[in-house]
């Protein structure tokens, strides 16, 4: 192994990440994909020297990788579930940084009308959600649930960007995501009553300084202006 | 007729959506969408991946097949057998598998972390996933063409007192050269469109081991258009093997 480690090495210069510039490297929660790349430039600039190397993806996902050992410095997951699951690799408690909402998304301008939640079981209407697994699957399974609405989605994402991808791309009418995610390229309507809990830890010492930033004043300032609670 | 009609319908299946990925290629923003720091990543660490998996494949795949055509070992045909398994192994399963020994969690696991070397979600284990795929392809093509290569140059050079390292070297891989360039090319085409075993095996982490596949992936949700522009890439390079490997090809 150590030899082929080796060959790899010369032949592909892989290897060349010894050099000065420390790299933090931060899971995060599909939904922040917006706010975290903001976050990170910011981090960046508050500690030169820094690079922030970032991954986006299911929380459930990020978790999962986190436990099979991927080398991440913290992770950042949509509920608190998702992140108690590696509570073993974490340093520390993983403590509440933000909120989210529920939201139905649609194609710009909603050519479908789709405004409620009583509006997803209409026949022919078709509505793409995240995977139960997905945190924002498992709540918007709890949400249509509590609303006795029983939809057949078209597919389950393992992301909520999966979700609002399938629905820009117009190949869904119309999914369950975040407040987050109404944006230029998705209208839709909030959830009332579905405040979800974003939750960060370190898992290394490295990572502790962005976990701090985030907890921040100005990184706290940043989640607003991207639509976070 | 019903055959004819048929065999449209079969080029149609294979042309069209070839066909439409490049229509939708949005040719005239390919710089701005080609020139992301996040694509760019990807494609230069794919471009990297892949030449060490090639090179891997090369160096460790050669003299396996040189064992498998020449040795007189027991079980050839069975060896023969698995070291093909990847060729028809669904890459997620070769993914997990990986995972399975390589991983931190893995066999190896205790023995890995000990050395500081998993290689599980890097860029080593993106290179170990992409040779993992690629290895049979350069182990059958040189393998076929050493089984129909005539056996005496190799005994006389063997007869002459020439070491069979110097045999390999000097005879028997300068008549086998075109099977060996078209099994590396081959094995790098596999290399670079690699997905399924990499980002299960490594992740998808820009810079360290989103190769271009898990970026189209991943950009098909947050940008499509950059995720068309990579797939258009993707398809010109294979269409140029294509072109670089007619003839040989049989």
């Amino acid at each position: 192994m150590r030899r082929l480690l080796l060959v790899l090495l010369l032949v592909s210069g892989c290897g060349a990440r010894g050099t000065s510039d420390t790299t933090v490297t931060v899971f995060a929660a599909a939904s922040l994909r917006a706010a975290f790349t903001a976050e990170a430039e910011a981090f960046e600039r508050e500690h030169p020297g820094t690079h922030v190397a970032l991954s986006f993806a299911g929380s459930q996902s990020l978790a999962a990788q986190v436990q099979q050992g991927a080398p991440a410095d913290v992770l950042a997951t949509a509920d608190l579930a998702t992140i108690a699951r590696v509570r073993g690799d974490l340093r520390g408690d993983p403590e509440v940084f933000a909120h989210n909402q529920l939201a139905i998304v649609t194609a710009p301008g909603n050519p479908e009308q789709v405004t409620s939640l009583s509006d997803l079981d209409r026949p022919g209407l078709r509505v793409v959600l995240a995977a139960p697994s997905v945190p924002v699957g498992k709540a918007a399974v709890a949400v249509l649930a509590a609303a006795g609405i029983s939809v057949q989605p078209v597919s389950l994402e393992d992301s909520v960007s999966g979700v609002v991808g399938k629905v820009r791309l117009g190949e869904a009418d119309a999914g369950i995501a975040y407040v987050t995610d109404l944006g230029h390229a998705v209208a839709g309507a909030p959830l009332a009553g579905t405040r979800t809990d974003l939750a960060i830890a370190a898992l290394t010492e490295g990572g502790e300084p962005f976990v701090a930033f985030v907890r921040s004043p100005a990184g706290q300032q940043i989640l607003r202006d991207h639509a976070f609670l | 007729m019903v055959l004819l009609m048929a065999a449209a319908l079969g080029l149609l299946l294979v042309l069209l959506p070839l066909s439409g990925l490049l229509v939708r290629t949005p040719w005239h923003r390919m710089p701005e969408l080609l020139g992301t720091s996040q694509v760019q990543q990807a494609l230069w660490l794919s471009v990297r991946c892949a030449a060490a998996a090639t090179a891997v494949s090369v160096l460790l795949g050669v003299p396996l097949a040189w064992v498998l055509a020449r040795a007189p070992l027991p079980g050839r045909r069975l060896l023969r057998g698995l070291v093909t398994v990847p060729l028809v192994l669904p890459p997620v399963v070769g993914g997990v598998a990986l995972l399975l020994v390589f991983g931190r969690r893995g066999l190896l696991g205790p023995v890995l972390v000990e050395a500081g070397a998993v290689p599980a979600f890097t860029t080593y284990g993106v290179v170990l996933a992409e040779s993992f795929v690629a290895l049979p392809f350069l182990v059958l093509s040189v393998e076929g063409a050493l089984q129909s290569l005539p056996r005496e140059p190799e005994d006389v050079a063997a007869s002459l007192g020439a070491s069979p390292l110097r045999v390999l070297r000097t005879v028997t891989l300068p008549a086998v050269r075109p099977a060996l360039a078209a099994g590396a090319a081959l094995s790098a085409a596999r290399a670079l469109g690699e997905f399924g075993a990499t980002i299960t095996f490594a992740g998808s982490l820009p810079g360290r081991t989103q190769t271009v596949p898990s970026a189209i992936y991943a950009l098909l949700e947050t940008d499509p258009s950059a995720a068309y522009a990579l797939s258009a890439v993707l398809l010109l390079v294979s269409l140029g093997l294509i072109v670089a490997l007619r003839g040989r090809l049989r």
